[in-house]
């Protein structure tokens, strides 16, 4: 399967037959052993389930390069779909469209909110070339707790590789912000 | 490293609690299509994924180290990025000889190795890292920018992932390039000494070898970069009031396989566990 819009936000590129529909619900169910609460297919994770006669071929593209979740995540969707009682699965890792934030689900954002992590804001934008200049244009990172849009970062790099910590100067909690990609 | 992915259910009930001999079952096709690479093309993904196992072990000694527990993170992060970029390189170059990612990580000594002088200069202080830090990630940007416009989708693959990460990388050398540079006189004294420590080795980055000249539009020309590293790095240094250093330079051969004496402890440390229990897994 060809993605071909890399900012398609809310949808997912679910399959078009009801097999490798039923399939992909099936895989659909496993979730990120780090952030339980989103499924990969909110993440953006799941690209593509395919159904022949005898066998079940899914593609997932990891987040980020040295994520150490993604063998997990791959050994789960194994596990999950083996369960279901399909044969011959296997769960291939691909690079290329590289993952970006922007594929996560609007439900995705939703549920980590819910769950104290704020949500990327904004799209990605890898600039082409030149010095890490003075232009940074940063939108506000909302707070999870009391929606307070004044904090501020206190380290890029967070407790994963997809998050950054920061500080909300108003309740003064620090919470976890999955970072733009 | 993870080795002995398979995508069999069944090859992974004794997965837990037993040492299995596996070293030889590849890993997980990472890219889509049939895509070996010709001896030219696994010679320069050797290049690359070599300088990126060898920053990454080095950063990963940081950990519990660093001045305060988010730099312990954030080179931990860095240096986990770059070890899944070295996965993808090693993994590539692994299929013109038939071997793994881990086969090649753990398994060549030192004169096979093909990375560059600055990635194993010891990490020294805190400024020390940092400035090999601004460095290599300056040029890995430029690089990686090109290199996704590459005739080999395997490699433009790979350099479209890892540019995004990179480019976090650069920005936390250059925050605390300014944040040494401005702090007390102090730091201004290390992260001096250290730049002026490392630029010996910055030529060698960008020095064009013969294997360069067989991979027109598949390769990026290393000394093609150095303008517009120059370029980046200037405003930072004006920025920081700090001089780009002058002295000499350091005589190089990474990609040749000639190495300075550091490398051989690391690899050392790096390859023991692997070397003394050959074929383990957990």
């Amino acid at each position: 399967m060809v993605v071909t819009d890399i900012h398609e936000g809310v949808a997912r590129p679910r399959p078009t037959d009801a097999a490798s529909l039923a399939a992909w619900n099936v895989a659909a169910q496993v979730v990120d052993p780090e952030i339980p609460v989103l499924t990969i297919e909110d993440l953006g994770v799941l690209r593509s389930v395919r159904v022949t006669s005898d066998s079940v071929a899914v593609t997932l593209t990891p987040t980020y390069s040295g994520c150490p979740a993604m063998d997990a995540m791959r050994d789960d969707v194994l596990t999950v779909l083996t369960s279901a009682g399909y044969t011959n699965v296997s769960v291939r890792l691909v690079l290329s469209p590289a993952w970006t934030t922007d594929w996560m689900s609007e439900i995705g954002k939703a549920k980590l909110r819910e769950y104290g992590i704020a949500a990327p804001t904004g799209h990605s934008t890898v600039r082409e070339s030149g010095p890490a200049g003075p232009i940074r244009l940063k939108m506000a990172v909302k707070c999870p707790r009391c929606s307070s849009l004044n904090t501020r970062e206190l380290a890029h790099f967070g407790s994963t590789s997809c998050k950054s910590l920061y500080e909300c100067r108003d309740c003064l909690e620090p919470f976890d912000y999955f970072k733009v990609l | 490293m993870s080795d002995n992915v398979t995508t069999d259910v069944a090859d992974h009930a004794d997965d837990h609690g037993h040492a299995t001999v596996d070293v030889t079952t590849l890993d997980a096709e990472l890219i889509e299509g049939p895509s070996n690479a010709t001896p030219d093309i696994a010679e320069y993904a050797l290049w690359l994924g070599d300088d990126a196992l060898i920053l990454a072990q080095q950063l990963g000694a940081w950990i519990s180290r660093a001045p305060e527990l988010e730099e312990d993170v954030a080179l931990g992060n860095v240096g986990l990025d770059l070890i899944g970029h070295a996965r993808s390189l090693l993994h590539y170059a692994g299929t013109a000889s038939n071997r793994t990612e881990d086969d090649l990580a753990y398994w060549r000594t030192e004169p096979d190795f093909r990375s560059l002088h600055i990635v194993e200069q010891p990490n020294g202080d805190f400024a020390h890292t940092i400035a090999r830090q601004f460095i290599v990630s300056h040029y890995l940007f430029e690089l990686y920018s090109r290199l996704r416009a590459s005739a080999d989708a395997t490699l433009a693959a790979i350099a479209a992932k890892a540019v995004k990460e990179v480019d976090y990388h650069r920005d936390h050398s250059t925050q605390w390039v300014l944040r040494l540079a401005h702090g007390t006189d102090e730091s201004r004294r290390r992260i001096s000494t250290a730049l002026g420590d490392l630029w010996p080795y910055v030529d060698e980055i960008f020095r064009d070898d013969p294997l360069i000249d067989r991979l027109e539009g598949i390769a990026v020309r290393p000394s093609s970069l150095r303008p517009a590293f120059d370029v980046a790095i200037a405003p930072v240094l004006a920025e920081a009031e700090l001089d780009v250093p002058v002295g000499f330079v350091a005589s190089g051969g990474g990609r040749a396989g000639k190495h300075s004496e550091h490398l051989a402890f690391l690899l050392a440390e790096m390859q023991v566990l692997t070397r003394a229990h050959p074929g383990a897994s957990w």
